[in-house]
């Protein structure tokens, strides 16, 4: 019976983070926008530094009338947020923060879990795209699919590596292998799989299917409301997973210079925060791509990369053992 | 049979062979709302729920990696590919009018003959064989990549040697002619200019 109440408390923590941290994220996009551009709007709501901001973000969503256009497939119109925003919550359950089991769930083979759950969250924009009945939706859904075949590649040959030189599949299994000069040994693959992730988020500078300047937020256009408010959760649920993942699979997770008994768990939120800085650091400072500079870049940069990075894994685990 | 029967029975199943079961049912009607559906991109996505169910099954006879696969090839790459193509075409929102082939009883007389020579060659196959799920997990990606590397070796190869013939075969085929003809490049251009 404690075993069972143990697993609910771990799924209920996961759960927790997985309401409270994108909310985060997004306030901390809307803060360091406006310092980055000087943009003066966010920063009015609630006096101090704009904190209310996020409230009445949230207040305006809630406010708004749910929509379904006529034409538009209902159900999966209706469907096709839960989809893109599940597949991240997830993903959370298998990412270990901290030594031990500080973990929602070790699983066998994690490192393929949590890549092909987030997988599936791209159905829910294809979905949307498709069942919105508006062309702008439709080029989204286009360019989300064709995104997909680019990224999908190096983000599984990057991670791969990772898992070659620890010797095993296994999230916590390869944080135990782990020393402070995989970093820069892995350290390729690691921007390989940053970039790749970007671009399964459609983050900028990745961010053509919903380039929300030419197509009108893509896939988005037709959702009002909670619903687009749910798309817009799951972008930051997928900045929250993305960064952690980069953390625990190439910047050591709770590994840290000193403390690593108490205080592991801090490290890993360090880095996580850290990173998801830099995500949105990326969107204030570089323009959107063209999809055929994305395809480019993928096939022939960052799939090379990857492939580079596994035989120099290769070769130094060979050359250590 | 017997051997299977005497030591387990099946009469008494256990909480994990029910669910086998129920799911196997719930991802038999997911195929057949897949290939029965008049709209075209519904049966694509109940495909994903008849691929997903069978990922569900692997994971119940502890095939845990096998499992992460087939939701990361199929469900992730191959519907995603399937959604692409029907984007591309003109399938409406709403029944297909034009979907039905009129080969509904040949395909059917295919698909059941092909359904029943399966089960039939995997029963007698595995007749006598029972998976102990109590025991150490025997689909762990080690115990996955153990036998692969060590028996299935040559069959592994030889798969990969087919493999890039067809990759080597689809890269010809998209690149004869040079112009803007069939189908297979009309994404390579189309992205280059822009378009998508």
């Amino acid at each position: 019976m404690s075993d069972t109440l143990a697993l609910v408390l771990r799924l209920l923590a996961v759960f927790v983070v997985f309401l409270v941290f994108p909310l985060v994220i997004g306030q901390t996009e809307h803060k360091v926008m406006a310092h980055m551009q000087g943009r003066l709007g966010p920063m009015y709501a609630g006096g101090f530094h704009g904190w209310a901001q996020l409230v009445a973000d949230g207040v305006k969503f809630a406010q708004k009338e749910d929509v379904v256009p006529t034409g538009a497939d209902r159900r999966i119109f209706q469907l096709a947020p839960a989809v893109a925003l599940l597949p991240y919550l997830l993903v959370m359950i298998a990412i270990p923060i901290g030594p031990g089991n500080a973990v929602g769930q070790a699983l066998d083979a994690g490192v393929f879990y949590v890549l092909a759950v987030m997988g599936v969250g791209v159905l829910g924009s294809l979905m949307a795209g498709w069942a919105s009945a508006n062309k702008f939706s439709l080029l989204g859904g286009l360019r989300t699919a064709a995104q997909l075949l680019a990224y999908e590649l190096p983000m599984l040959l990057a991670a791969a590596s990772v898992a070659m030189a620890a010797g095993t599949l296994a999230l916590p299994g390869i944080l135990d292998a782990f020393h402070w000069w995989w970093v820069p040994w892995q350290i390729i693959g690691g921007v390989v799989f940053f970039t790749a992730g970007l671009a399964e988020l459609q983050r900028p500078p990745f961010d053509m299917p919903v380039a929300d300047s030419e197509i009108i937020f893509g896939a988005y256009t037709e959702y009002t409301g909670l619903r687009f408010a749910l798309f817009l959760l799951a972008e930051y649920a997928g900045i929250v997973v993305l960064s952690a993942l980069t953390a625990v699979l190439f910047l050591g997770g709770w590994h840290g210079p000193f403390g690593a008994d108490g205080l592991g768990w801090l490290w890993t939120l360090v880095k996580t925060v850290a990173l998801c800085f830099v995500v949105i650091w990326l969107r204030v400072t570089y323009p959107r791509l063209r999809e055929d500079q994305l395809q480019k870049l993928a096939w022939t940069v960052l799939i090379p990369l990857a492939l580079v990075q596994i035989a120099l894994t290769g070769v130094v685990k060979v050359v250590i053992s | 049979m017997t051997l299977a029967a005497a030591s387990h029975g099946f009469l008494s199943p256990t909480g994990v062979e029910i669910a086998f079961v129920l799911v196997g049912i719930a991802t038999l009607g997911a195929a057949l709302m897949t290939v029965g559906s008049r709209q075209l991109v519904h049966a694509a996505l109940w495909l994903v729920v008849a691929l997903g169910g069978i990922a569900v099954e692997y994971l119940l006879l502890t095939a845990e990696f096998i499992a992460w696969v087939q939701v990361l090839i199929y469900v992730g790459s191959v519907v995603v590919l399937l959604l692409f193509g029907l984007m591309l075409t003109k399938a409406p929102i709403g029944p297909s009018p034009d979907a039905d082939s009129g080969n509904r009883w040949v395909a059917l007389t295919v698909a059941g003959a092909a359904a029943a020579a399966l089960v039939w060659v995997v029963v007698d196959a595995f007749r006598a064989t029972w998976i102990d799920l109590d025991g150490a997990a025997q689909g762990s990606a080690e115990a996955a990549g153990r036998s692969l590397f060590r028996f299935w070796v040559l069959p592994f190869e030889a798969l990969s040697v087919l493999l890039l013939a067809a990759l080597v075969g689809a890269v010809a085929l998209s690149r004869r002619g040079g112009g803007a003809k069939g189908a297979a490049e009309t994404l390579a251009p189309a992205a280059r200019e822009g378009r998508l």
